[in-house]
């Protein structure tokens, strides 16, 4: 039996008169971090908005821990414990950032032991806490959103693009936060163009191009190897960051 | 994390932007000073000034549920009317069966009269909004031109419905004893109806400022106006979300109803479709999603209509559409937008 948290089969998903996903085969393997890599365009953002429901899948199956959860709605899949931080961040620009966070906990109660933990991996929420999210930065708004994404213990984490646009300081800090998720069997699957970010926090690879998955594998294989880089992506990946 | 990389920043907003965020607050003492020295006496003034907040309370009750809908739904309804006029009829009703509490000089028993005429009209405009949304509006999310054609036809089917249950004639509204005639103070008249119009609207305002910002379903709702997708990916089923506002501002427009109408003390079906002009001026003025704003539109509206009623007839109709344009020059969103337009 497979240990993928995650399996996509054969998805496929249109939007309006647009055939965006062509039958995706996906396996995100339980506790680690899974990168989709791809060109724009190739389908990586709707993947994620499809698994967590925001666009229905017209034909396929999307398997969570063994269900299929292809038919159900965005709410019902996230109660099962799925977070998804999308590429605008999702945040709520006039609430608070403590009321931000306070949202995100569904027991409707933040535990004061996992806000230190995130206190200390993202420190600037702990001086913000009570500004309107609007008023931070660029970069202090990507770790609000990923805070709030693990607010609670997530089984799995959906997140696109969480550099995207960040300063180098930023982005170590979101690659030390989701290392230290990786560390707590958390799985997750990261959209991400960043290619040095991507290698240092990703265990599995899968590289998407018009709408379906054209590789996949371990992400020390597809790094190591040049070629298969310039075959796939029509680049180097070193070129990519 | 190091966290000698990530310096937290304390950025102060500059003093101009912090005036320009509180510049709506001052609109409405500005208005009352002008009309002060505009129309001189001061007994006439403070006469004028209670109306303007009675009716401004008024309009801001009819208006608070329709920008909430809008803001969160983005539902543009113009069948709110039909639930102010229902409401005012359902009120009536209750009134009607409590005649004996109403001619009675006891305030308690005035005020039980009044209490149970807007709990039922509330719950009866509740309930339509229910119907309406499951029937009329939800088909047609997100598409505003349907939006507008479907409400307009939910709103001429409601009218006619009262026409059947009610009668199309226009029908008398007493006001409870109690509530009957002025008092002076400082040399001005002041009308009891209108002290308790804008105590209920005060009351009012005051609480959904403490729903919208002490509550998880306040704090949802405010969320949800900003991004209904992200509130759905945190797992809250937002469509539960949008027929619990959509039944309460419908509540609040039928609580409206029996306000307006103890006001107007005559009742209409198309009463509701009359005041909706005053009541879309309020919450563009406002900015959409905003009860702060919409509040202050309000005052707004019912100040500079009685002020103009008084100074200029002639000028009244359209004085508020002026102040809408202006207010439009100076904020294109409105005062306190929570929905920005793209």
């Amino acid at each position: 039996m497979s240990d993928a948290l995650l399996t996509l089969d054969g998805v496929h998903t249109h939007i309006g008169p647009y055939h965006i996903l062509q039958g995706v085969d996906l396996e995100v393997p339980r506790g680690g971090v899974t990168v989709l890599l791809g060109r724009n365009g190739a389908g990586k953002t709707t993947t994620l908005r499809t698994i967590i429901g925001l666009w229905q899948a017209s034909q396929g199956a999307i398997l969570f821990d063994g269900a299929e959860i292809q038919k159900e709605a965005t709410p019902a899949i996230a109660q099962r414990e799925i977070a998804f931080v999308p590429e605008d961040m999702g945040i709520f620009t006039d609430l608070t950032v403590h009321e931000n966070m306070l949202l995100a906990a569904r027991s409707g109660a933040i535990d004061e032991e996992r806000l230190e933990w995130l206190f200390g991996l993202f420190p600037p929420l702990q001086t913000f806490w009570q500004s309107a999210a609007g008023n931070l930065s660029g970069g202090q708004k990507q770790m609000l959103a990923v805070a709030r994404a693990i607010i609670e213990p997530r089984k799995l984490l959906l997140i696109d693009e969480p550099t995207k646009g960040l300063a180098p300081a930023i982005i170590n800090s979101v690659i030390a936060a989701l290392k230290e998720l990786k560390e707590m069997q958390t799985t997750i699957l990261l959209v991400e163009q960043n290619f040095s970010m991507a290698r240092a926090v990703g265990d599995t690879v899968a590289v998407m191009d018009d709408g379906r998955i054209v590789y996949s594998g371990k992400m020390a294989e597809l790094a190591a190897d040049a070629d298969l880089q310039e075959r796939l992506m029509g680049l180097s990946l070193e070129a990519h960051q | 994390m190091s966290d000698s990389l990530i310096k937290p920043r304390i950025e102060r907003p500059p003093l101009s932007q912090v005036i320009e965020a509180k510049a709506p607050l001052f609109l409405v003492p500005v208005l009352m000073l002008i009309g002060l020295f505009a129309i001189g006496s001061g007994s006439t003034w403070l006469t004028l000034t209670a109306a303007g907040l009675a009716m401004g309370m008024m309009i801001f009750i009819m208006a608070s549920g329709l920008t909430v809908i809008f803001g969160l739904m983005d539902v543009i309804n113009f069948g709110h009317g039909a639930f102010i006029s229902l409401g005012a009829f359902a009120g009536f009703t209750i009134l009607g069966l409590l005649g004996g509490w109403i001619a009675s000089p006891s305030i308690a028993m005035n005020l039980g009269a009044v209490l149970l005429a807007v709990v039922f009209a509330m719950l009866v405009t509740g309930l339509a909004g229910y119907g309406f949304e499951r029937l009329i509006v939800k088909p047609v999310y997100g598409q505003h031109l349907k939006q507008i054609l479907v409400t307009m036809g939910g709103l001429v089917v409601t009218q006619q419905l009262i026409y059947v249950i009610w009668g199309p004639d226009e029908i008398v509204l007493a006001r409870p004893a109690a509530f009957q005639g002025s008092f002076v103070v400082l040399g001005a008249a002041i009308e009891k109806y209108r002290v308790l119009a804008i105590v209920i609207g005060l009351a009012l305002f005051v609480a959904m400022r403490l729903v919208l910002n002490r509550t998880r379903i306040g704090l949802l709702v405010r969320a949800g106006v900003q991004n209904g997708e992200m509130v759905e990916a945190l797992g809250y089923p937002i469509q539960k979300l949008f027929l619990a506002v959509f039944m309460a501002g419908c509540a609040l427009a039928g609580l409206g109803g029996v306000m307006w109408g103890l006001y107007q003390e005559t009742i209409t079906a198309h009463m509701g479709a009359e005041v909706m002009i005053s009541v879309f001026i309020v919450v563009i003025i406002g900015g959409l999603g905003s009860i702060e704003g919409c509040f202050i539109g309000a005052m707004l509206v019912g100040l500079l209509t009685n002020y103009t009623g008084f100074l200029i007839p002639k000028l009244a109709l359209v004085s508020t559409i002026l102040l809408m344009g202006a207010v439009l020059m100076w904020r294109p969103q409105g005062l306190y937008p929570v929905v920005k337009a793209h």
